[in-house]
């Protein structure tokens, strides 16, 4: 008889078992199925770029919005300060830097209303005058609209906070925020080169 | 006084009288994997069982020449609801349900990873279906115009637009598409996430079930894929609602630019329709030849491949639009690479079971029917990949035998080759093998009549979608042929869906594991319970029930 038949060896014991958080993980995958869904409409302005058969051109109309760029770029900082105030539980500080978050957003997107608005009633540009206006009305719409999808939730943290709810055992979720705002000011860099450099 | 104080200990449960409201309730309010992965496969069914009657009406009309069984604008709603419905409304929410119920189970997880964002996923996904129907009632719109969409499947521009599409009805296409895409990725981030993170002790990835592995690029092309489609759909209703240009040819917008988006996403689409064929086989095939399956790295390879090269071959559906030789060249060859890894796979396959003790059991009968006709569907999809022959026999019947054979004669014989496999665990009861069987060859033999004569209608010249056809085409014998299979697919289908229902409330009692099998789903108790199982499992080999049953020769000791 064969002696390893007759005596079973118990299999090795596992090890230390740790998996990446799932939470995490599913931020990631959002952002990049977001990314997928901004790369065609990236595609289209390019595709179309230059392609408008009347005007108003993007090189008579446009501007670069640089304040607004400043704006919403350096929020990418602030949300971080209010994050590591948060980790150091220093409420004060958060909650400071969490409302600089929300008033830079704020601004780009006055800003962007105030670039629409110029663009509407002086050159009459809407969606439907040409190319131009169909790819840029929804690359830059379909970016602010994350914006403001992002600055309701903002607010929504704010005035939690606000109420005093205890919002350090959030950690987690600020952060999952926090970089949904990163990846929306990562998108704002490629519309900006592509709408507002190459565009030009 | 001891005894009514133990009495009192117990938990009083109170036994409610059955009553239809609250079984409602629980329906709608779980988030239970395994109650969402069967609504979303129940919801499927009937959605194919809609879909296929809108079919049995397309091949009645086609049947002789001159037909009048039904009039040709019902005829373009009849082709262009049987493929949205397919795809969107049938293979989609069979890769979630599946996934759903099986890639916790499988990997030893006591749920996904976002229950709620799984329910609410199912929900939204049943409710963009409605959408889609409701164009029925709804989509004359106040112009009165039409009523379900009539503009095919892929909805090429400029068929799309105010002009050529009057009233609601591509709006109802469009917006209900694009809310199922929605419950479509939630469904496929949860999955990708669970596999991630919720793996019980000793799963890694190389341990890990050959259905999780597939499901798990599946979703991830699903997150890749979808997108697309949803942007140029965002675009469409762009153009129709605000007058915008995208595919506007009139102010300089472009026709093919939707071609490209469309297909973008549309032929990663239909792999990810495929992957859950590839999957079940993956498992079935093992089990049904008492192997394990050979040369898995090689499988996990192959699918990673196929997911990766088919996000690069989309335009070899538009050879016909005019692109430069370069364009058609790089597709070609694009395409032909697919070939190759789908070679492996099959190979693969075989060579599990060369040598095995083959048991043929229904589930293994669908999968070796799928093997040569998915063998079949590929040679005629390298034939197609071809741009020279293509330019002959694009749009033709040709095509339409071609994608009908990967789609029906591949993924609907491995769907039910998965569903007899898995039904003894989800019902806890045994299936009538006698009717298994009567229902796959009925099957066999109704679908080769079907679709093979389709391929024939082709070179004859027969172009898809035509309303009816002169008698002196020479068609007439082929569309009679093809229309003649539905006499074995019709009562093949009642035979399925009587076996089913009547085997869940009398069949024999499966016990937890029938098939003698080896991954975890088997472990637990037929149906598993809402928390799946008792304490968390731990897992040394990719055979995690053949190391228990095997104690002297386990798995481990060879990984």
């Amino acid at each position: 008889m064969d002696a390893v038949l007759t005596t079973p060896k118990p299999p090795p014991p596992i090890g230390e078992w740790h998996l990446p958080d799932r939470g995490t993980m599913g931020v990631i995958f959002l952002i990049v199925t977001e990314t997928a869904l901004f790369t065609i409409f990236v595609v289209a302005y390019l595709v179309y770029n230059g392609k408008s058969l009347s005007g108003p051109y993007p090189k008579d109309v446009l501007d670069l919005p640089i304040l607004a760029s400043i704006c919403l770029l350096s929020s990418s900082a602030t949300i971080v300060f209010a994050e590591n105030a948060l980790k150091k539980h220093r409420l004060g500080m958060f909650k400071l830097w969490w409302l600089a978050t929300i008033l830079l957003g704020l601004e780009f997107l006055v800003s962007t209303g105030m670039e629409w608005r110029k663009l509407i009633y002086e050159y009459h540009l809407t969606v439907s005058t040409n190319l131009f206006g169909t790819t840029f009305y929804s690359l830059v719409g379909l970016h602010a609209s994350h914006v403001i999808v992002g600055m309701c939730f903002l607010i929504l943290v704010m005035l939690v906070t606000l109420r005093g709810f205890p919002i350090a055992t959030q950690e987690r979720r600020v952060k999952f925020l926090s970089w949904y705002w990163h990846f929306v000011d990562a998108v704002w860099i490629v519309v900006f080169t592509v709408v507002y450099v190459i565009g030009r | 006084m001891s005894s009514i104080q133990s009495s009192l200990d117990r938990p009083q449960v109170e036994e409610a009288r059955f009553s239809f409201s609250s079984h409602l309730y629980d329906w709608v309010s779980t988030v239970d994997h395994k109650r969402l992965g069967l609504m979303y496969i129940v919801t499927a069914l009937l959605f194919l069982v809609i879909a296929g009657i809108m079919a049995t009406v397309i091949r009645l009309q086609l049947a002789f020449p001159n037909g009048h069984v039904v009039d040709p604008d019902t005829f373009n709603r009849l082709f262009t609801m049987h493929g949205t419905t397919m795809v969107f409304l049938v293979g989609m929410p069979f890769v979630a349900g599946l996934s759903n119920y099986l890639v916790p189970l499988m990997i030893g997880a006591r749920d996904m990873a976002f229950p709620r964002l799984n329910a609410f996923g199912f929900w939204i996904f049943l409710f963009g279906g409605f959408l889609l129907y409701f164009s029925y009632i709804g989509g004359s719109g106040l112009s009165g115009a039409g009523s379900a969409p009539d503009v095919g499947w892929f909805a090429y521009a400029p068929l799309t637009s105010r002009a050529f599409s009057r009233g609601a009805s591509t709006d109802y296409w469009i917006l209900g598409i694009l809310v199922a895409g929605i419950g479509s990725i939630a469904s496929a981030i949860n999955v990708i996430v669970t596999t991630i993170s919720m793996r019980c002790p000793g799963m890694t990835f190389s341990r890990m079930p050959m259905f999780v592995w597939v499901m798990l690029i599946d979703s991830w092309l699903i997150i890749i894929a979808l997108p697309p489609l949803s942007a140029a759909q965002i675009m469409l209703l762009v153009d129709r609602f605000m007058n915008g240009n995208f595919f506007n040819t009139q102010n300089g917008g472009s026709a093919v630019l939707w071609q490209h988006f469309f297909w973008i996403f549309g032929h990663p689409e239909v792999y990810i329709l495929i992957f859950p064929a590839f999957a079940i086989l993956s498992e079935v095939i093992p089990i049904f030849s008492r192997k394990p399956i050979f040369g898995r790295p090689a499988m996990v390879g192959a699918v990673a491949a196929i997911g990766f090269i088919s996000l690069g071959v989309w335009a070899h559906h538009m050879f016909a639009v005019g692109m430069t030789s370069w364009s058609n060249t790089f597709f070609t060859a694009s395409t032909m690479l697919v070939g190759i890894p789908t070679g492996i796979k099959i190979f693969n396959w075989t060579a599990t079971m060369y040598g095995g003790k083959l048991r043929l059991d229904t589930p293994m009968l669908f999968c070796c029917a799928f093997l040569f006709q998915f063998l079949i569907a590929g040679l005629t999809g390298i034939m197609l990949a071809t741009g020279p022959f293509d330019w002959q026999l694009h749009d033709s019947y040709f095509v339409v035998g071609h994608f009908h054979f990967t789609l029906v004669a591949g993924l609907v014989f491995a769907l039910f080759a998965g569903m007899y496999y898995w039904f003894p665990k989800v019902s806890g009861r045994l299936y009538n093998e006698k009717l298994g069987k009567w229902h796959f060859w009925l099957f066999v033999i109704g679908v080769e009549l079907t679709f093979v004569p389709m391929h024939f209608l082709g070179f004859l010249g027969m172009p898809r979608r035509i309303y009816t056809y002169a008698p002196d085409r020479g068609w007439n014998f082929w569309n009679l042929l093809a229309t003649s299979g539905l006499i074995f697919q019709l009562p093949a289908t009642l035979l399925f869906v009587w076996n089913v229902v009547h085997s869940a409330i009398k069949g024999k009692i499966a016990g937890d594991d029938p098939w003698d099998a080896w991954t975890l789903e088997w472990a637990t108790t037929s149906p598993p319970p809402e928390y799946n199982f008792e304490t968390t499992p731990e897992v040394h080999s990719s055979r995690p029930l053949w190391d228990l049953k095997n104690p002297n020769d386990p798995d481990w000791r060879f990984e």
